[in-house]
């Protein structure tokens, strides 16, 4: 890295008499993280101006044109056997949405954040990141920071921030320390310093944490995942989006400083065994506090109406923020380098311009009301400098001092080569794995439970202040004994019934044998969580967590998730309103899992008719909703059986669909007294759930169970995790009305709710399968992950 | 004075974060509460044009140091001399969680003989260590000097969540036996962490979510116009704030940490 001049503080490249090997060497030398053929598109454009880049020039390029800023995998061509497909993101993930042409959403894929309608002009915006690379190497710092930033995403429409979720994949916490390759931290270590980090930002800026999960599976060992996700409250009439030419380019919060430098370059990169000292600089730090006083005084001038713009300062720094506002606008932009505050005075003007410094806004802001926004920024002790203005030549110029640092188009800035990708897929043999059935289930039962992704997450969720607000209406822990409920609600509005229903479906281990049916098992499982609750009128959110999109096969593998999105998107009428990609998930162990988080937003009109996990009365009927089908594939009772083959579960719409609306109608009508959804562990797992949120049992019969006839093992119809079914607590009298409501699903009452807090199901013959205390059941849920942490 | 002439004050800096639900609560209740940024407080206007001051939770100036401590200081350097005012006129202080850990480093609890120039007692770091949102029973066991609490019948027990690291109630060493001695004598003995029948946690975790010394989770001042405590009511103010209010039924509209907030207002009016 070239040191401050300050003599000559702009340096220049010599690009336009260099060859393919020097510019590749640029590229490199730079940390640009441009290949050939963008490092061609640089060239030829000073070539036509007869003058070399500026470094300044030659970074804001680097980062503009960086996975992380353009998603260019995503929004370049694919080559496939079929033949090419330009655009996987217009092909498939906005198609759906684009063909719904709901009218409740507002404004999708476009802003930091994507906003749906949610009550007379207020509206919801949401939006989930990853900060995967950050936090393998500083655990506390990047997922700190991740939620810092995702918060700011939220900010950046205009948006209080109401709530915070959160889904982790670590490796096994009692992995063999001996195994670890250099330069990969422990899952225990990486563990302890990312949980830390996600409550220490969101508790300190007093913004509940009400949604997530953790998943272990080996892959994530050298690909530490951390999704971070934020959902905002905004009154639309006060979304301001009008800069023109003229206004103000106010930066404010934090001062800028070396920390978080290429760390898009960074985040669009195989993490290797050098990573640690090549990239502990591209981790920012983290400040809440800072970031809470920005977030009063952006919601005091939104209020005010004071600002015609704005948008966050996250990858790529300054760079990204003032490239996309002046190509949002139209605009050009001139920007006074040597203005923006420093955290130590050294820093090269470069630096300045990339660096991700967090707790940091950008707003546009036109000239009669500079002065009432800088009071403002002032009574909350928030630093805001004007930094330059918006133009109307479309032109980025920089200057640092006297001197110039940068001269480009903004169009230029925004068209880079198109990225041509190669995708493969061999579709895998799935065999049914074959062990013959166990003689006794009971252990299985309590293993299950006990096992790291289906155990009680308590222990993590309590350091996440999930009650801040006041407006949490279903919590992620359950009364007294802290039941899993399926999703959160959010009251937002204080004299309104009207909730906000946050869910997400994460199935990364039929990732591992289908990513198509991983992705549509996702979906479903988002949906189904929403419903269970009575969420309806729902949003998806996508963030693919990937290999290096380098490979064929990792290409293959995304083509068919991106596949499975737009079908059942379509189908199930929920339209994608934002989503981020995470490319480059690679250690010396391996790629990653293709792993699909899908975070689902849905309403419910009265929180008051809210349905949690937990049984509510004896004697009332247990339902089991949808078909169960032989789906081991993938699943936690084949992992136990250290089979990972099989046939993942399948989603099969329209019957998904109707179980849903099925479910959402039932509640509505007052039938519903409890509701689970089955997924991991199946139904054995998801009955023993809502007996664990509560002081009563349950006694059920497996040969009552819906259109299950071609399955003729108990253990699978225990564990099979067949997707799109719940279980349902239903009041003895309300039975007919509710087999009326659920007409068109496979349904039927497996059993009933006890007063004794036993657990006892009966298999096909009418013998005892399981029969186990619900004291034992809870016992080995909640001291599953304490297990692992302290092996 | 009517009380819709008085004023609730609920102060904030960079860092505060339960203004907005704590200004609910009191205006559900009935008072006239406003959100008063504390350098508005120290350049433009005055403490004691308020009848109430409310210390919210939050993490004031980040809690970068004892929680609490910061705030503490600035309190009394930039306003200490309305602050003794205040407190010699006997106008209402609650000081909720982070509210509480500045009113006991600020020297105002539990305040044995006047405002105290250093801590007289701590709210130390959790034990177990660490950040813990959960609802907690707690016993009210005041005698009726506190004028926060005069709605509560005595050993009734309510339910409200806790959400802190640094709570855990405690004298100085060798302290301990005096302290206690004085608390119950005045009658400064508000809230104890119990379990759902009431009895007392004796430090037994997570009935007493902290390790706080005898089960304390909220004391007042001998006066019974300054209250402390961990636990959030206005997180359980109403029926579906409950951590299982849908097994409840809608028998009753709203939750236990009302009956704080209305004890002080009827007591405001009381006094008009």
């Amino acid at each position: 890295m070239m040191p401050l001049n300050s003599a000559q503080p702009i340096q220049e490249v010599e690009i336009i008499s260099a060859n393919d090997i020097e510019l590749q060497k640029i590229s490199k030398g730079l940390s640009l993280g441009l290949n050939q053929k963008e490092m061609e598109a640089v060239k030829r454009y000073f070539s036509q101006r007869r003058r070399n880049p500026t470094v300044v020039e030659l970074q804001t390029i680097g980062q503009t044109w960086s996975e992380h800023c353009f998603h260019k995998t995503f929004k370049g061509s694919v080559i496939t056997k079929k033949g090419k497909i330009q655009n996987l993101f217009k092909t498939y993930i906005a198609k759906a949405t684009d063909e719904l042409n709901l009218p409740w959403c507002i404004s999708v894929f476009e802003d930091n954040a994507g906003i749906i309608s949610f009550h007379e002009k207020f509206g919801i915006a949401a939006k989930v990141e990853t900060h995967n690379h950050p936090s393998a190497i500083e655990p506390f710092g990047g997922a700190a920071t991740g939620v810092g930033g995702v918060i700011r995403d939220i900010l950046g429409v205009w948006a209080d921030p109401i709530a915070c979720t959160d889904v982790l994949g670590f490796g096994p916490l009692n992995y063999d320390h001996n195994k670890l390759p250099r330069g990969i931290k422990h899952p225990k270590y990486l563990f302890r310093g990312i949980v830390d980090g996600i409550g220490c930002y969101g508790n300190n800026m007093g913004i509940p944490t009400v949604n997530g999960a953790i998943y272990f599976d080996d892959s994530y060992v050298g690909n530490v995942t951390v999704y971070c996700g934020c959902v905002g409250l905004i009154p639309m009439d006060k979304f301001a989006r009008n800069a023109r030419p003229g206004d103000t380019i106010l930066l404010a919060g934090g001062k800028t400083g070396r920390d978080g430098i290429h760390g898009v370059t960074f985040a669009s990169a195989e993490l290797t065994e050098k990573s640690e000292q090549i990239a502990r600089p591209a981790v920012q730090i983290a400040n809440p506090i800072e970031e809470e006083k920005l977030r009063r005084g952006i919601l005091k001038i939104r209020d005010n109406e004071l600002a015609s713009g704005i948008t966050d300062l996250g990858g790529g720094g300054l760079s990204s923020a003032v490239g996309e506002m002046a190509y949002r606008f139209k605009c050009g932009a001139h920007i006074q380098l040597h203005r923006i505050p420093l955290k130590h005075d050294d820093l090269a003007p470069w630096e300045i311009y990339i660096s991700e410094s967090q707790e940091r806004m950008l707003l546009l802001v036109p000239n009669s009301s500079l002065a009432d926004v800088l009071k403002i920024f002032g009574e909350e002790e928030v630093e805001a400098t004007p930094i330059g203005k918006l133009t109307d030549d479309k032109i980025l110029r920089i200057n640092y001092a006297d001197f110039e640092a940068a001269h480009l188009d903004i169009d230029f800035l925004f068209s880079p080569p198109r990225t041509e990708r190669v995708a493969r897929w061999n579709q895998p043999k799935s065999v049914e794995p074959i062990f013959p059935e166990p003689s006794d289930l009971n252990p299985y039962v309590l293993k299950l439970l006990s096992s790291p992704n289906i155990a009680s997450k308590e222990k993590v969720v309590r350091t996440y202040d999930h009650e801040v607000k006041g407006s949490t209406v279903i919590k992620p822990l359950h009364g007294d004994f802290g039941g899993p409920n399926d999703a959160a609600i959010i009251k937002p509005l204080q004299d309104q019934w009207k909730g906000v229903v946050i869910s997400c479906g994460f199935n990364p281990s039929y990732g591992r044998v289908d990513p198509y049916w991983m992705a549509a098992s996702a979906i479903d499982e988002a949906i189904r969580n929403n419903s269970a609750v009575g969420g309806r009128r729902i949003a998806l959110l996508d963030n693919f967590v990937w290999g290096s999109p380098e490979k064929p096969d990792r290409m293959g593998s995304l083509l068919r998730a991106c596949e499975a999105c737009y079908k059942f998107a379509k189908e199930f009428e929920t339209p994608f309103i934002s989503g981020k990609d995470s490319l480059y998930n690679e250690s010396p162990l391996g790629p990653v899992t293709p792993s699909l988080l899908i975070t689902a937003i849905g309403i419910i009109p009265d929180i008051r008719k809210s349905v949690s996990i937990d049984l509510k009365m004896f004697d009332n009927l247990i339902y089991v909703v949808g078909q169960s089908f032989a789906e081991l594939g993938g699943s936690e009772y084949a992992r136990l059986k250290k089979h990972e083959d099989g046939f993942v579960p399948k989603v099969r719409v329209p019957q998904a669909k109707y179980a849903m609306e099925g479910i959402v109608n039932a509640i509505d009508n007052d039938l519903v007294r409890a509701c689970h959804d089955l997924s991991e562990g199946g139904l054995a797992i998801a009955a023993a759930e809502m007996a664990i949120s509560s002081n009563l049992g349950l006694e059920l019969r497996l040969n009552n169970i819906a259109c299950a006839e071609s399955v003729r093992r108990k253990d699978y119809l225990l564990f099979s995790e067949s997707n799109s079914r719940f279980l349902v607590e239903v009041p003895m009298g309300k039975a007919p009305e509710f087999s009326r409501i659920m007409k068109k699903v496979p349904h039927s009452i497996i059993g009933k709710v006890t007063k004794d807090p036993h657990f006892c199901i009966y298999g096909l013959r009418n013998e005892i399968v399981i029969d186990l205390k619900v004291d034992e059941l809870r016992r080995a849920w909640k001291s599953g992950l304490e297990q692992q942490y302290e092996t | 004075m009517k009380l819709e002439e008085t004023r609730v004050c609920i102060l904030r800096v960079g860092g505060t974060n339960c203004d907005i639900e704590t200004r609910e609560a009191f205006q559900k209740s009935g008072a006239k509460a406003e959100i008063v940024h504390f350098n508005q407080l120290v350049k433009q206007q005055s403490l004691l044009d308020f009848n109430v001051l409310v210390i919210p939770g939050g993490f004031s100036y980040g809690d970068y140091v004892r929680a609490g401590a910061i705030w503490a200081k600035m309190l009394i350097a930039k306003l200490g001399n309305d602050i003794k005012r205040f407190v010699e006129e006997e106008r209402p202080i609650l000081g909720i969680c982070n509210g509480f850990q500045v009113l006991v480093e600020a020297g105002l609890l539990p305040l044995f003989d006047g405002i105290s120039p250093f801590p007289e007692a701590a709210l130390g770091t959790n034990i177990p260590t660490g950040y813990n949102c959960r609802w907690v029973y707690l016993k009210h066991i005041n005698h009726g000097s506190c004028i926060f609490t005069h709605k509560i019948p005595q050993n009734l027990v309510v339910r409200i969540p806790v959400a802190h690291s640094e709570g855990r109630f405690m004298f100085g060493n060798g302290k301990e036996e005096k302290c206690l001695e004085k608390l119950l004598e005045n009658d400064q003995l508000v809230f104890r962490y119990c379990n759902p029948s009431g009895k007392f946690a004796s430090g037994e975790y997570p009935t007493n979510p902290n390790g706080a010394f005898f089960d304390i989770a909220g004391i007042c001042d001998p006066s019974g116009k300054i209250l402390g405590l961990m636990p959030h009511p206005e997180r359980s103010f109403f029926n579906w704030q409950r951590p299982d209010w849908t097994g409840e039924g809608s028998l009753c509209v709203h939750s236990d940490g009302k009956l704080i907030f209305d004890s002080v207002v009827e007591y405001l009016g009381r006094r008009t």
